[in-house]
């Protein structure tokens, strides 16, 4: 680990503000995605901005629906009365990520912004489009069994494999943020991760040195909510992919780079296609990579059982 | 010649007046390692601030350090050393002897430029603190001149060969056998490389006293790791004083030294300070051994009734260049099962891969995956229960060599296993079992692993406060060799638990040979036991020669020991009063085992068997282990907790290799791809549902003194089939490359119309 600074915000204006006015400086809350890249040689801020403690840990009935604090804890959502009574996709989807530690340790925020888990980018002895742009990407060609079959480049195969995120990206969350002018931004959580294309180093929209302050939950949707995750081993383990049904929204986990609103499929079911039809219509346009073949099978087999699951609950 | 049958007098284990032998004792150390106060090598205190060292690993699997910059991490704040090959201080060279009885060589660190594997420590950092030490660590600068690395294990089948000094066994004319057979089965299993995984990385703390090494290490083998230290620092064995008192795992992994051993060592000279020096967990996965591939061929022939006629299992694997080791998968088949034609043996092929290595049940893990499997498969064709199929073809004698077995209760433990998990329960067709969305199944398997015993001495004092210490070269690997010192010392010398001092894990004391291959409970056990019939001896002397006792002319050979009294008839006094009054400073004597010479003239085994039921998620693939029941046969029981403990986490293993680990080899960069654990799968809670081990009541008489076996290696052999045979019955798809994750059963399950 290399020599850093560290501060505490007081608040969250403190925090951007620090952030502006300090080159290499990163937010930290839980640290547990942070502090092991920091290890690793990967992250190398040069300041550390705590805002682990500021007042934004509060889950808060919004306008008919919900805004949860940014510094809150995975636990404390998932634990939420209100989130296993309207949003249990969100509990499940959770409780399916991490351990029970991590998941104590881990805030919304940062679960968000959490990078990828691509082996080939936390071996920094090989090349990375995310580490070093214009490196290459050793999963492209390599052992890439949980590499990314929608919307990947050849600059970059990674996924994202947060499970919060692909529950929320199905609720149709907004994502709040502050700048350090102040201002503070709504943007649909869909839109806060970006597909690799040609600049896999840039992950989010976030504009740099801006700070995720809430999560916003709209009312949830008519119908069922169900999270499903395929994984090697029944816990603490990356899914090969998950599936999130709310109602009549759906998104898929760990297929690409963000969390992947399956809109055409939810346009396919609007019309009256079948599952399986509308999950193929999704799928259309997957692209596997050679290990990563079978993830595309698996997501449509996941989501049928998702959709029919929910579908039978609710009839 | 000594004979196993001088073993056949009675001994304090064996009557087991006090009960202690076989009670399920808590663990010895228990409290200090559930506190985080057992310190483990890298906690122990040391006389004065350590440094910190960091080792570097080589980036590329083959060729040759051409450049090295090392000025920014020497002008790195807190920098002590920076060393690479260039510039490290000279050690003996490789292999190296200077005593010829050493057990083992010198194995220098930073030997040269050429690079034989990734991860392979190829530069050192000293640092006042860990962090300066890693910061300095990313700002050396190595260039290579990098060879096209040799690692497709798949690719380079063909070109394996005879494991050095091999030769195929042969017995009877197996392909005439095979192609008379009216049932025959051919398939070929293959199994990945795994990492042992230890909680505790590799570690070491060093500090010199003068010219006295004084080295804290986590090491399985204390005699070879202090030998090979002597030999490369090239100072007298007796200047090494190694220590490894907690061991955080070893599994095979720690039976050798690795370069932090070293590295600490040199550094602590050249800075006159003690120095720290750990694997990282991902420096772990390259710089220590692994359990290799094995590509396993199993042909098996049987007449209609499911009798054996051949049987043949050879196993093609690889090792690092320059090495050896063969991961013998197909020596258990040997013993198994009965059939005149028979045909056994191994492949090997040198890669640029890290050093292959035993890993837990090293040989059996791997290859009852196959032909645990093909058993349930013949039995599949012929319409056989596969425990039938196995009681068919129980033998006689050891169907290798004809040897009698010491003991066999395999078809004991296959027989009550079943009673007792409901395999009559099981439905023979696949994909009967429905629960929600599994699939239910069930699966067996046999286990079998050899039995062995190997010389060892241990000390016993008492005290004048009746404390009895137990002293060996000796090392508990989380197995519970405190505790069985410790329950042996007490119920050999009739004194409470409490009373019981248990020292081992150090150079200095009489040596054992440590853990490994299942052998540590036995032999050093058996030494203390009879260190503890010569304590008897000496104490019950020294009570009937001291007028002052009340036992004073009394008969020696009559003296008993219970509660920590020794009496004679009604004459009594204590252990402690005899000993502060007659021996004030206290009495120690020393006590051995020694392999019978005529051990061999059986086939000494452990045996088990397992049964298994899973889940199979027929829409994802995913399985998931429901309950499993272990029944093993391994003589006397010396605790049944700790015996139990590792007999379960063997199986866990098992479920481990069957289901989820594995470390697949980029062949680009001759690297594996898993370098965490959040990456390399090994169980974790959630996957161990109802798991539980059974020992029968046994005694070997043949294996030792005290009638015991071991069994660290036996409850991984055959885990893992059971699960993958349990897969099978659930749903229907065999997958014969491990591990069976969501991938490989899907394409199965799709063609079955799930």
């Amino acid at each position: 680990m290399r020599p850093f600074t560290y501060e505490r915000a007081a608040t969250a204006l403190d925090a951007v503000r620090m952030a502006a006015a300090t080159p290499d400086a990163r937010f930290i809350a839980g640290g547990t995605n942070l502090l092991d890249l920091m290890k690793l040689d990967i992250e190398r801020p040069a300041h550390l901005i705590d805002v682990s403690r500021l007042p934004m840990t509060e889950l808060e009935d919004a306008d008919g629906g919900l805004r949860i604090g940014a510094a809150a804890t995975n636990s404390a959502v998932a634990a939420d009365a209100r989130v296993r009574a309207r949003y249990p996709v969100l509990t499940q989807a959770i409780v399916a990520g991490a351990s029970p530690q991590l998941r104590n340790k881990a805030s919304v925020g940062g679960n968000l912004l959490q990078r990828t888990r691509c082996p080939y980018f936390y071996d920094t002895s090989k090349p990375c489009n995310k580490r070093q742009p214009g490196a290459g990407c050793s999963a492209l060609e390599g052992l890439n069994r949980s590499a990314a079959i929608l919307g990947a480049s050849t600059a970059c195969v990674a996924t994202h494999s947060s499970d919060m995120a692909v529950a929320l990206v199905a609720l149709d969350a907004q994502v709040e943020t502050l700048s350090a002018s102040g201002q503070v931004r709504r943007m649909a959580l869909v839109d806060l991760h970006r597909l690799p294309g040609e600049t896999p180093q840039v992950e989010t929209s976030l504009p740099a040195g801006d700070l995720i302050t809430a999560v916003l939950l709209p009312p949830p949707p008519v119908g069922g909510q169900t999270y499903r995750k395929v994984r090697d081993r029944a816990s603490y383990a990356a899914g090969l992919v998950s599936v999130a049904v709310a109602g009549g929204q759906l998104a898929l986990g760990m297929v690409a780079a963000k969390p992947w609103r399956a809109t055409a499929a939810e346009a396919a079911l609007a019309a009256g296609a079948t599952p399986s039809e509308a999950i193929a219509s999704e799928l259309a346009e997957a692209r596997p990579l050679g290990g990563n073949a079978f993830t595309i099978t698996l997501a449509a087999r996941l989501a049928v059982a998702a959709l029919d699951a929910v579908r039978g609950s609710g009839s | 010649m000594t004979s196993v049958r001088d073993w056949d007098v009675t001994n304090p284990v064996k009557e087991n007046r006090s009960g202690l032998i076989g009670k399920a004792v808590d663990r010895y150390e228990g409290p200090l390692k559930v506190t985080g106060t057992a310190p483990y090598a890298y906690e122990v205190q040391p006389p004065s601030p350590p440094a910190y060292g960091v080792m570097i690993g080589a980036a590329i699997a083959t060729g040759r350090i051409v450049g090295v910059d090392i000025a920014a991490a020497e002008a790195s704040p807190g920098v002590l050393v920076v060393w690479t090959h260039r510039n490290a201080p000279a050690q003996a060279p490789r292999g190296a002897k200077a005593h010829p009885r050493s057990t083992a060589a010198s194995k220098p660190a930073l030997e040269n430029d050429h690079v034989d594997y990734f991860g392979q420590p190829v530069a050192f950092v000293a640092a006042d603190t860990l962090e300066n030490a890693v910061a300095a660590s990313h700002l050396i600068r190595l260039t290579y001149d990098a060879g096209v690395p040799d690692v497709d294990f798949a690719a380079r089948l063909g070109d394996a060969g005879q494991p050095p000094g091999e030769t195929d066994m042969e017995v009877g004319d197996f392909d005439a056998g095979f192609a008379a057979s009216a049932v025959q089965l051919d398939e070929t299993w293959t199994t990945p490389i795994q990492n042992h995984c230890q909680m505790e990385p590799c570690a070491s703390l060093v500090w010199w006293e003068g010219d006295k090494c004084v080295a804290h290490t986590s090491i399985q083998m204390v005699k070879p790791a202090q030998h090979g230290l002597a030999e490369t620092l090239g100072i007298g064995r007796d200047d090494v004083h190694l220590m490894t008192r907690y061991i955080g795992g070893g599994f095979g992994g720690k039976g050798q030294t690795y370069d932090d051993l070293i590295l600490a060592a040199l550094a602590a000279r050249a800075l006159g300070r003690p120095v720290k020096v750990a694997f990282t967990r991902q420096q772990m996965m390259h710089g220590t051994i692994h359990r290799p591939a094995t590509v396993q061929r199993v042909r098996l022939g049987a007449d209609r009734d499911g009798r054996l006629n051949a049987m043949s299992m050879m196993t093609w694997t690889h090792c690092q260049q320059q090495g050896h080791f063969t991961e013998h998968a197909s020596n258990f088949a040997r013993s198994l099962y009965a059939a005149p034609n028979r045909l056994t043996g191994h492949r090997l092929i040198q890669l640029d891969l890290p050093a292959a290595g035993p890993m837990r049940a090293p040989g059996e893990a791997s290859g009852t995956l196959s032909l645990e499997c093909a058993m349930d498969e013949l039995a599949e064709r012929l319409g056989l229960d596969p425990l039938e199929l196995r009681i068919r073809n129980e033998p006689a004698v050891d169907p290798e060599n004809g040897r009698p077995f010491s003991m066999r209760q395999l078809v004991r433990c296959l027989k009550e296993g079943a009673q007792l998990f409901g395999w009559d329960r099981r439905q023979p067709q696949p994909g009967q079992t429905r629960d929600g969305r599994w699939l239910v199944g069930m699966g067996m398997a046999a286990a079998i692993r050899g039995n062995f015993l190997l010389p060892a001495k241990c000390s016993f004092t008492i005290d004048a406060d009746g404390v009895i210490t137990v002293r060996q070269g000796m090392t508990d690997i989380g197995t519970g060799t405190y505790t069985v010192l410790a329950q042996i010392a007490a119920e050999t010398l009739g004194v409470p638990l409490g009373q019981v001092r248990v020292e081992i894990g150090d150079s200095e004391l009489p040596p054992a040979p440590g853990s490994g291959g299942q052998f540590g409970a036995a032999t050093a056990g058996s030494a203390a036991l009879n260190a503890g019939m010569n304590l008897r001896k000496a104490i019950a002397e020294l009570a009937v020669a001291d007028p002052f006792s009340p036992l004073h002319g009394g008969n020696a050979w009559a003296v008993t020991f219970q509660d920590g009294v020794v009496a004679l008839e009604n004459r009594s006094e204590t252990l402690a009063a005899l000993v502060a009054r007659a021996a004030p400073a206290g009495l120690t004597v020393e006590g051995e085992i020694r392999p019978a010479d005529d051990a061999r003239e059986w086939s000494q085994q452990t045996y088990g068997a397992h049964y298994c039921e899973v889940g199979v998620d027929p829409v994802t693939g995913e399985v998931r282990v429901r309950r499993m029941l272990g029944v093993f046969a391994a003589g006397r029981i010396l605790n049944a907790k700790t015996a139990r403990s590792q007999l379960t986490g063997g199986m866990i293993w098992g479920i481990g290799s069957a289901l989820s680990e594995s470390n697949p080899v980029d062949v680009r960069y001759g690297s594996l791809l898993n370098q965490d654990l959040a990456g390399y799968l090994a169980p974790v809670q959630a996957d161990i549902g109802d798991l539980d081990a059974i020992m029968l009541d046994e005694v070997d008489d043949k294996a030792n003194p005290m009638g015991i076996k071991g069994v660290g290696e036996l409850g991984n052999s055959g885990a893992g089939a059971a699960v993958a045979n349990a897969v099978y019955n659930a749903c229907g798809v065999r997958v014969r490359d491990y591990p069976l994750t969501p991938d490989k059963l899907l394409p199965g399950l799709i063609a079955r119309g799930y």
